[in-house]
This record gives C-alpha cells, sequence and structure tokens, in this order.
C-alpha cells in the first residue's frame, strides 16, 4: 500500500520536472513512509511513496520489466498474486522480485488493457509503456484505491491525493461550486469532478490510456445484478457464499507483516474477524472504536463478538468522545480533500491511529456487506414504498413502515400517518429510476438553503441529477427490481464517493494503514449481486444470505440484533471544547470572504446548534457540512504553503531513490 | 392569535433561520413544504412541550397535530384547555 504521482508531457522536457515530482511524492509521505522512489525520462516521471507490506527487501518502486521498457507506480495489493506468477513463470516470463508488483507488470505485457479481467485486488496503479509511448492509469473495481488527475498545458499530472498535484503551484486550488452542489445533495462528487476545479477523479472501474498526448477513458468491470435464469436451492447458494468469503478472507490476509480486523459489533465485521479465526492460522489481532455517547455506542456487542473468538486479550479499543472528534476533524477534512456532511470519518481516523500504534499496518474489515448483501435501511425503504404503492388503499400496509428505525429513542414515524406522508416516495423530480435514493437526496439537498446567494445565482440551472445520470446505464436500470437497483445505485455512489474514500482509504492512510475488504472481492461481489434477490433481502429481513451461512459461526446476539447504523455525534462534537477553530470559522468575517453561504442564517444555525437541543438531521447535516466546506477551503487556499512545508520538512530530497533507466 | 404568533417565530427562527421569505401562510403543510422532516418534527414537539408545559402522547404525534401553523395551534389550545380543565 503505498502512494503514487507521476507527470506525463508527450512533447518532452521532463527531466526537469525531478524537483516538482519529488515534492509530489513527499507529500504522500503518510501513504508510504517506508521509502520513496523515481523514475523520470524524457516524457514520463513516475513516483512512488513506499509502505513495505509484500516482499520488504525486494519491491521497491517504480519497477521495470525486465529490459526496463516498462513501468510501474503501483498503490495497492494485487492478491492472486502467486496464482498469476505461476501462470505467467509457465509462460516464459522471468521475474526478479516476490511482488505483487511485478505481476501486473508482466500480465501487462501478455494481455494490454485486459489484464485488470485477471487482478484480484485494490488497486490504483500507472504504466509507462517506454517501447509503445502508452501510458496506462486503471483503478480497481470497487473504488478502493484512489486516482486523481489535472491538466497543465501539455502535461497531465496525476498522484493518490489532490495534495499532490497541488504541489504545481499552476494548477488552483479553488473549489468547484458544482462539486460542493453535488456534496450537499448525495454526500460525494460525481467521478470525474471533485471538489475542485481543475482537479478530477479516474472512476472506479475504469482505465485510462493516454498516447500521442490524446487521452482515452474506458470502463472495464459494472456491477452486474441480472437474475439467474433458474434459481438454485438455497442451501447451495449459502455454501457457495460462505467459500467464497472463506477465500476471499485467506487470499486478504496474504502479507509479511501482521494483520489485524476491525470489531464494529455488527454481522459484517464479525463475519470476516470469525472466518479469520475458524479458516485460517493468521493469530486474530482486534480493534474498535466506541463512543462515550450511548446512542452511538456498539461497545457491548463488539465484547461479545471479542469473547466468542476468544480474543479479549488481544482485542483494543478507543473511547471516542465529541472533544475528540471535534479535535480531530481538520486533519480529516485535509486527508478526506472534500466536504463532508457527517462527522463519522473521525472516529475511523482516530481508530487507525490506535492501529497503527499497536505496530499494525493492515486491517481487514467488513465494508462493502451492506451494499452487495443489502443490508441497508435505505433498501427497506425503497421496497416498502413500492409495497405500499402496489394498493394505495390498503389500511395496513403502511403500518408497515412503522417497523423502520426502531433504533431511534423517539420517531414520529411510530405514527403511521406521519410514516406513510414520510416515505410517500417524495422524489423531488427525480426519475424513477432513482426513487430509492431520492429521500435521501432530497433531505441533504434542503441544507443547500444555507448557500450564500452569489452561490445560488452561479447554480442556477445546473441539473445535478441530470450529471449523475449521463454516467448510469438506464436501459440496465430500468431492468432491474427495486431492490437491485437500489443496491446498484448505492455502490455506484456512496460506496467509492463516500464510504471507500473519505471514510476508507484517506483517514485510514492518514495513518498509514491499509484497510482490506473481504466483501469487495469481486468475485463475492459478482456472485452477491446475481443472486436472487430474495436471498439478499428476504422480505424485510437484510442480508439473509450471509446470516444464513454465518449460523453457528455467529452468537445469535450479533446475528438477531437490530442493525444499527454507524453513526458519529454530528454537531455536538464542534460545541463541546475541542473545537475552537469553529468559532473563528462561522462568526469571523473569513465565512463571508470564503462566499460560498449565507452568514446570517449560518450564526442563527450555529446559535441553534450550540444551545445543544434536540436537533434534526438536517441542522446537523448542515453544520457538518458547512465546517467541512470551510475547513477545506481554508486549509487548501491561504493555508496549503504552510502546510506543504510542514509535510515536507519530516523527508528530504535526498532521501528519494532515482530508478537506474539502463 | 399569539400562539400562532409564536409557533411562527419558533419555525422562522429555527426552520427558516431567520430567513422568512413569506411562504410559510398557517395553513401550509410543513412536511409537504419540505421545512420539517422527521426529526425536525421531534423539534416542535419539544418546543411546545416547553413553551406551553403539556405533554405530548406518543398517540397524539400525528400530522392531524402538527403539521401546519393551524393545525399546531389548535392542538396547544385543546391541550391547555385539558390541563385547566
Amino acid at each position: 500500500m503505498c502512494g503514487i504521482a507521476g507527470i506525463y508531457n508527450d512533447r518532452g522536457g521532463l527531466e526537469s520536472s525531478r524537483e516538482l515530482l519529488g515534492g509530489m511524492i513527499r507529500m504522500l509521505r503518510h501513504r508510504g513512509p517506508d521509502g520513496f522512489g523515481l523514475y523520470a525520462d524524457e516524457k514520463v516521471g513516475l513516483a512512488h511513496a513506499r509502505l513495505s507490506i509484500i516482499d520488504l527487501s525486494g519491491g521497491s518502486q517504480p519497477m521495470p520489466n525486465e529490459d526496463k521498457k516498462v513501468w510501474i507506480t503501483f498503490n495497492g495489493e494485487i492478491f492472486n498474486y502467486i496464482e498469476l506468477r505461476r501462470d505467467l513463470e509457465g509462460r516464459g516470463h522471468v521475474f526478479r522480485t516476490r511482488s505483487d508488483t511485478e505481476v501486473i507488470i508482466h500480465l501487462y505485457e501478455e494481455r494490454g488493457p485486459a489484464c485488470l479481467d485477471f487482478l484480484n485486488g485494490q488497486f490504483a496503479f500507472a504504466i509507462w509503456d517506454r517501447g509503445a509511448g502508452t501510458l496506462f492509469m486503471a483503478r480497481d473495481r470497487a473504488g478502493i484505491r484512489p486516482l486523481f488527475y489535472a491538466m497543465r498545458g501539455d502535461a497531465l499530472l496525476f498522484a493518490s491525493e489532490i495534495k499532490s498535484i497541488f504541489m504545481d503551484s499552476r494548477i488552483k486550488r479553488e473549489i468547484d461550486p458544482l462539486g460542493l452542489d453535488q456534496i450537499f445533495t448525495f454526500w460525494m462528487t460525481i467521478p470525474p469532478r471533485t471538489a475542485f476545479k481543475d482537479v478530477f477523479e479516474l472512476p472506479a472501474g475504469h482505465y485510462m490510456v493516454v498516447q500521442n498526448g490524446r487521452m482515452r477513458i474506458k470502463k472495464y468491470w459494472d456491477p452486474d445484478f441480472t437474475p439467474p435464469e433458474k434459481a438454485r436451492p438455497e442451501a447451495e447458494y449459502a455454501e457457495e457464499l460462505k467459500s467464497l468469503l472463506i477465500d476471499a478472507t485467506r487470499l486478504q490476509l496474504r502479507a509479511d507483516v501482521p494483520v489485524g480486523a476491525y470489531l464494529s459489533g455488527g454481522i459484517d465485521s464479525s463475519a470476516v474477524a470469525a472466518l479469520i479465526k475458524n479458516h485460517t492460522d493468521t493469530p486474530l489481532r482486534t480493534f474498535s472504536v466506541s463512543f462515550e455517547d450511548a446512542v452511538f455506542d456498539e461497545g457491548r456487542y463488539q465484547r461479545i463478538m471479542a469473547e466468542r473468538l476468544g480474543a479479549t486479550a488481544s482485542h483494543s479499543s478507543v473511547m471516542c468522545g465529541c472533544a475528540d472528534i471535534g479535535r480531530v476533524f481538520p486533519d480529516v477534512i485535509w486527508h478526506t480533500e472534500k466536504p463532508v456532511v457527517r462527522t463519522a470519518p473521525a472516529p475511523l481516523y482516530i481508530l487507525s491511529k490506535l492501529v497503527r500504534d499497536s505496530g499494525y499496518k493492515v486491517i481487514l474489515t467488513g465494508e462493502g456487506a451492506d451494499e452487495v448483501l443489502a443490508g441497508y435501511d435505505i433498501f427497506k425503504e425503497a421496497k416498502l414504498r413500492e409495497f405500499i404503492k402496489k394498493e394505495p388503499s390498503s389500511r395496513f400496509r403502511p403500518l408497515l413502515l412503522k417497523r423502520l428505525y426502531p433504533y431511534l429513542a423517539r420517531s414520529p414515524v411510530r405514527s403511521a400517518r406521519y410514516a406513510e406522508i414520510f416515505f410517500a416516495g417524495e422524489t423531488g423530480g427525480c426519475p424513477a429510476a432513482y426513487a430509492s435514493h431520492a429521500p435521501r437526496w432530497t433531505t441533504t439537498s434542503r441544507i443547500k438553503v444555507f448557500f450564500s446567494d452569489a452561490m445560488k445565482e452561479e447554480l442556477k440551472g445546473y441539473e445535478n441529477i441530470a450529471e449523475l445520470a449521463s454516467g448510469l446505464p438506464e436501459e440496465k436500470l430500468s431492468a432491474y427490481d427495486t431492490l437491485s437497483r437500489a443496491q446498484y445505485l448505492e455502490m455506484k455512489t456512496l460506496l467509492p464517493g463516500y464510504l471507500l474514500s473519505s471514510q476508507g482509504d484517506r483517514v485510514a492512510m492518514a495513518n498509514s494503514v491499509e484497510g482490506r475488504f473481504p466483501f469487495l472481492d469481486h468475485r463475492v461481489m459478482e456472485f452477491s449481486c446475481r443472486l436472487p434477490a430474495s436471498l439478499r433481502m428476504n422480505v424485510l429481513n437484510e442480508k439473509y444470505l450471509l446470516k444464513q451461512c454465518m449460523k453457528g459461526l455467529l452468537p445469535a446476539h450479533i446475528l438477531e440484533r437490530t442493525k444499527q447504523p454507524y453513526m458519529a455525534p454530528d454537531s455536538a462534537s464542534f460545541f463541546s471544547g475541542g473545537a475552537d477553530y469553529v468559532q473563528d470559522l462561522l462568526y469571523g468575517k473569513r465565512l463571508a470572504e470564503a462566499g460560498f453561504f449565507n452568514p446570517a442564517m449560518v450564526s442563527k444555525l450555529a446559535a441553534k446548534c450550540r444551545q445543544n437541543r434536540m436537533l434534526g438531521f438536517k441542522d446537523n447535516m448542515a453544520i457538518v457540512g458547512i465546517v467541512s466546506t470551510l475547513l477545506l477551503h481554508e486549509l487548501y487556499t491561504d493555508g496549503f504553503a504552510s502546510r506543504a512545508s510542514e509535510i515536507l520538512k519530516l523527508s528530504t530530497t535526498g532521501g528519494i531513490a532515482y530508478a537506474d533507466q539502463r | 392569535m399569539q400562539i400562532s404568533a409564536d409557533i411562527r417565530d419558533f419555525l422562522v427562527e429555527n426552520f427558516l433561520y431567520g430567513r422568512d421569505d413569506g411562504a410559510l401562510r398557517d395553513d401550509v403543510s410543513l412536511l409537504e413544504s419540505g421545512l420539517v422532516d422527521s426529526t425536525g418534527v421531534l423539534e416542535l414537539v419539544s418546543f411546545v412541550e416547553e413553551k406551553y408545559g403539556i405533554t405530548v402522547k406518543d398517540s397524539e404525534l400525528v400530522p392531524d397535530n402538527f403539521d401546519s401553523i393551524d393545525k399546531l395551534a389548535g392542538f396547544i389550545l385543546k391541550k391547555t384547555r385539558e390541563a385547566a380543565a
């Protein structure tokens, strides 16, 4: 796991860009503190910051093929590298290291872009084929590892994180109002758009080829929910899912360093921990975050699971209070590189620090199970709404809505009539294909009421749903059942755009910790998406098949508990001490200068939050969205130079190893 | 009516953040206009409970009582009368 950066200029002259490239990679030191490497010829420069996990002695990068015509800089892991290597050796390829990196080079030589179909892993890489004059870049299927790029004149710059690209001072560090509009609706930006005007993101499951100065981007993988022609018996599916999960976990434990696991208290991470314990020889070491506020805390279930695993002695937990979240939040936003509407990434940042301080740099988690095996409430809501719509006169169908959100202490949804209105399918002009997500997007959009008049003017006529829709296969979606459609959307939007990035890669790598996700093994994803829908969610029983195949491995307390969404205290985090910067951000003249929000309305909101009365979703999302936007603006405009120089102080150009090209 | 004015002030301050654009008529549905969401209703409940010293039962937490300034004012009036009786 690592950080990568590079520059391409078909017109040449890159030999002189070594210093820039050196700065770019040193900005990614948190992703790879174990060493820097750099390669540069006249057209391409590649750089690499290394976190050593596989082949600790032989895996330095950028790495060439045998005749040094092909070079790679690679962030991530190829879990099936041993099997791939065996096959490639059979075809005559000669290997010099034990690394997974070298496997990609040879596979690329053998297959070209089709090499991606053979990789089981989480990756972002760039391959420079000097002979062909081709730069080839790719990201993994689910979007676990990031890759950003920007154009500057004839040059293309790319990197694992945007801050690296900003080392070229000619690239504007300016927040994109359209990107902000998207985050204040979808919680994420729609790739290639990012939160910054001149920086773009290569979408998950896509690759890019650059040749003769021309760029081409192509999709190579997409979730496929086409149902099976003839369903097999449930027990067969359960058996197959279990063996796939065992194999995915086994592969993902491949590392030359110790590997740990997160325990959230839910089914998914418990399943991964149980699979490690029962089906591999890896000693189990587990980590959890717990909350002072009982509303968010799942400590009880984490302890039940740790006990069941016999892992209480090797289990560590960090307690997270509101003030802790407020304190780390600016650092979190420095890493997420986009605004967020929930503080939930912050506790995971605190947790990854615990992992790193405990001497671990690889962690397995249950991320992805809710998307591929249907665990979220948003899927239940979608099914229920459709069910009610079929028989609108039924007095009994709406009563089912009362069963949603049992974890909310007091909810008006318990009143069937209210529930009916809330779930009536408020689509806000959203096309029917996105009905499942319309309520979330409409609710979130309400926080745009805080946008300044200038922002509203700039956004006039902009349709963010149309931009989203332009990248989605409408025909395919309309052929899916309601559940599959909702899952597809979730896998294409929130999963890569928020969960795996702001709440995943960025907050783990901030502390040099690599997350691994057995549920996002592409075989598990492909198998799960093509299950009969009723096995993913049986009526309203979420992750039905997963529960079936985990019986015996997980205690009933975990299997049968009501699903609790992972959340953290939002507004309270900024008004409980620990976040003195909020005063400056929300009341000072900088708020007006930044120009994004209406200062008078923001101060009313802040006053309301400060009183710390019961706040609704909207106020919580609004305050987190506003604080994070203002932090992002400060950190990346005026504050960038000083922060960058602090980071550069941690390393020297002398510490960069230059690759020998000849 | 004073109760309606108080409710309006509360809504403008807390849900419009001071910016009253005149669209908030006494009979406008708070839900359908998007002003109040599922958790916003609970804010409204605690305002009513604190300000008027009444207790809202779960069974009373229905749109007929809470979904417009008119309806809420009527509900408060009924509850305070009950309490006085």
